[in-house]
């Protein structure tokens, strides 16, 4: 394992931020910590990176106990969300920082930038000053300062999370790729379920400062171990008491499935692709459920405002498990 | 334009022109004469070593300001102002009243080239606080934690990432903190005394030429301050210009 947390926990004032939090992120891989604002995911980034401190607990990094070194020692490449570079320098410079400090020399130095400056594909801007760049390469030009010194893991705070969605986008498939090629451990921090599902090779959900589960974005994805996990990881809807994905449910208009439930469509919402439907139930007890089906699907059954319809989950549908409803 | 042209060029053009009046080997005698000379000197030297004291003291009071909290941080914020909001003839009662002859803190500066230093440092020390205070705030801590991580220590962040971008405000300031230094007048003449030769400064020199009814000697002196200060000026944007490209 290369990074281990064991019983952390940190408070801010009368904040509980981290609550006995310990978790294995395995060596190599690139893993998300995913979990909803203010839940504590930054704040454990933080304390691996050194830029806080545990009240208790320890960290280990590749075996090496770090709970108490500085962060200019933990040999860790931080990512930050409004990318922190250092404004006064090129592009270069800023890239070459850590090297420098290092007192690697000139050759060196100017090598390994050049290389660095290739894989982010920013050679061509090595003598702009970071003002000049877009928001989409300041933060490859601070990827590329994080892995000048190549660092033992590469820890990014919401890397992503100051882009429009569009850049988002080809970013994180660019960090996939990029971890792919450069083979370091990689952590990073996201709200967006999508990009840790879609980058991820781990996913580590936390939520009021604890960790909910661990596990691929499959196993979350299909074998949520609560609610809130289920819920957090893409959209749900209760029938008949179960929660079940809008996607998971069939929408037929004749009473064709022996467990189909009778209902009216009472509101249509077509979102680009998708069509979701809210369908009122006959049975007085969860009335409302949420259906998307697709627009072709949509067309075929001449699906429309005050249509009876009968729904039912998909066969052999995963993730409709009866799952432990989290208390409170 | 022409409202900067009627209250600062104008005025600057009538100064040199006075001056003029005196012809090359007048205006030479005025300011090599020992007595304006020597005031001269005093005046330019001191308001420089009271601008090297601001940068160095007023960059570390801003960055206590900005990054420190204790008690009374916002009183102190506010008293920083006083020495500039001060008639300066107050500040030079003030002064008096602590460093002169009675002096509760048995200091006794009174007469001396120290009193003119005082009485620069007195009034200058908010410039250089108050244009680093803003530009610091600004600097995000995740700068500072990304050079951490890095690998720099704290004294090397300062240097290398803190400074680079604080080094036009603290020119900016050192800029103004001159300025008003060679310019001083009310708040140093009650404690220096004003002992010709010794802690006369340029402005008083100016006044006594007046008084004297002598207008081109006075515009001879007022003429070489506003060289000195354009120098300075245009010293401090040098240096800033060649930091600021080091970076790069």
């Amino acid at each position: 394992m290369s990074i281990t947390i064991s019983g952390v926990n940190k408070k801010f004032g009368d904040f509980v931020a981290l609550d006995n939090v310990s978790v294995d992120l395995p060596t190599g891989q690139l893993t998300a910590l995913l979990g909803p604002s203010g839940g504590g995911k930054s704040t454990l980034l933080r304390i691996i990176a050194g830029l806080e401190d545990a009240d208790s607990g320890t960290v280990t990094i590749e075996g090496n106990e770090a709970t108490h070194l500085p962060p200019q020692k933990r040999n860790v490449g931080f990512v930050f969300q409004h990318y922190a570079a250092f404004k006064h320098m090129s592009v270069a410079k800023n890239v070459a920082f850590g090297l420098e400090i290092r007192k690697r020399s000139k050759a060196e130095t100017e090598k390994r930038v050049a290389e660095l400056l290739e894989l982010v594909h920013l050679s061509q801007f090595a003598h702009r000053l970071p003002a000049q760049l877009s928001g989409g390469q300041r933060q490859r030009m601070a990827l590329a300062r994080a892995l000048a010194v190549e660092p033992t893991v590469l820890l990014l705070d919401e890397p992503f999370g100051a882009l429009d969605a569009k850049v988002r986008k080809e970013l994180r498939e660019w960090l996939r790729r990029l971890h792919d090629e450069v083979q370091v451990t990689t952590v990073f921090v996201t709200h967006d379920q999508e990009e840790a599902l879609e980058v991820a090779d781990e996913i580590v959900v936390i939520n009021d400062g604890r960790v909910e589960q661990v596990g691929t974005p499959d196993q979350l994805y299909d074998a949520p171990e609560s609610e809130f996990v289920m819920s957090f990881l893409g959209p749900v809807t209760k029938l008949s008491g179960r929660l079940v994905r809008p996607h998971d449910i069939e929408v037929y208009t004749a009473p064709e499935d022996p467990r189909g439930k009778p209902g009216r469509i009472t509101r249509l919402l077509r979102v680009g692709f998708e069509v979701r439907l809210i369908v009122e139930l006959d049975e007085p007890e969860h009335p409302d459920v949420e259906v998307t089906v697709t627009r072709a699907t949509q067309r075929h059954l001449h699906l429309e405002d005050g249509l009876r319809v009968w729904v039912a989950p998909t066969s052999g549908v995963r993730a409709i498990s009866p799952v432990r409803v989290a208390s409170g | 334009m022409i409202w900067f042209s009627l209250l600062v060029l104008i005025p600057l053009v009538a100064v040199l022109i006075s001056a003029a009046d005196l012809g090359a080997g007048g205006f030479w005698e005025v300011v090599s004469g020992p007595q304006t000379s020597a005031a001269l000197r005093l005046t330019v030297l001191v308001s420089l070593g009271v601008t090297a004291v601001n940068v160095v003291m007023g960059t570390a009071l801003a960055w206590v300001l900005v990054r420190d909290r204790f008690w009374g941080k916002r009183l102190l914020d506010i008293v920083i102002d006083v020495p500039f909001a001060l008639p300066t003839i107050v500040a030079g009662l003030v002064l008096l009243s602590l460093y002169g002859p009675k002096s509760p803190l048995g200091v006794n500066a009174a007469n001396t080239r120290v009193a003119v230093f005082l009485a620069l440092a007195f009034v200058t020390l908010p410039f250089v606080v108050r244009t680093v205070q803003p530009v610091l705030e600004t600097i995000d801590r995740d700068v500072e934690e990304a050079a951490a991580s890095l690998g720099a220590n704290r004294l090397t962040t300062f240097r290398r990432v803190i400074l680079p971008s604080l080094v036009p405000a603290i020119t900016a300031g050192a800029a103004l903190s001159f300025a008003r230094g060679i310019s001083e007048y009310g708040s140093l003449v009650l404690l220096s005394g004003n002992l010709p030769g010794r802690t006369e400064v340029a402005s008083v020199r100016v006044l006594t030429y007046i008084e004297n009814g002598n207008r081109s000697a006075a515009s001879a002196v007022a003429a070489i301050l506003l060289l000195v200060a354009l120098a300075v000026i245009v010293a401090l944007d040098l240096i800033q210009r060649r930091l600021a490209r080091r970076g790069q």
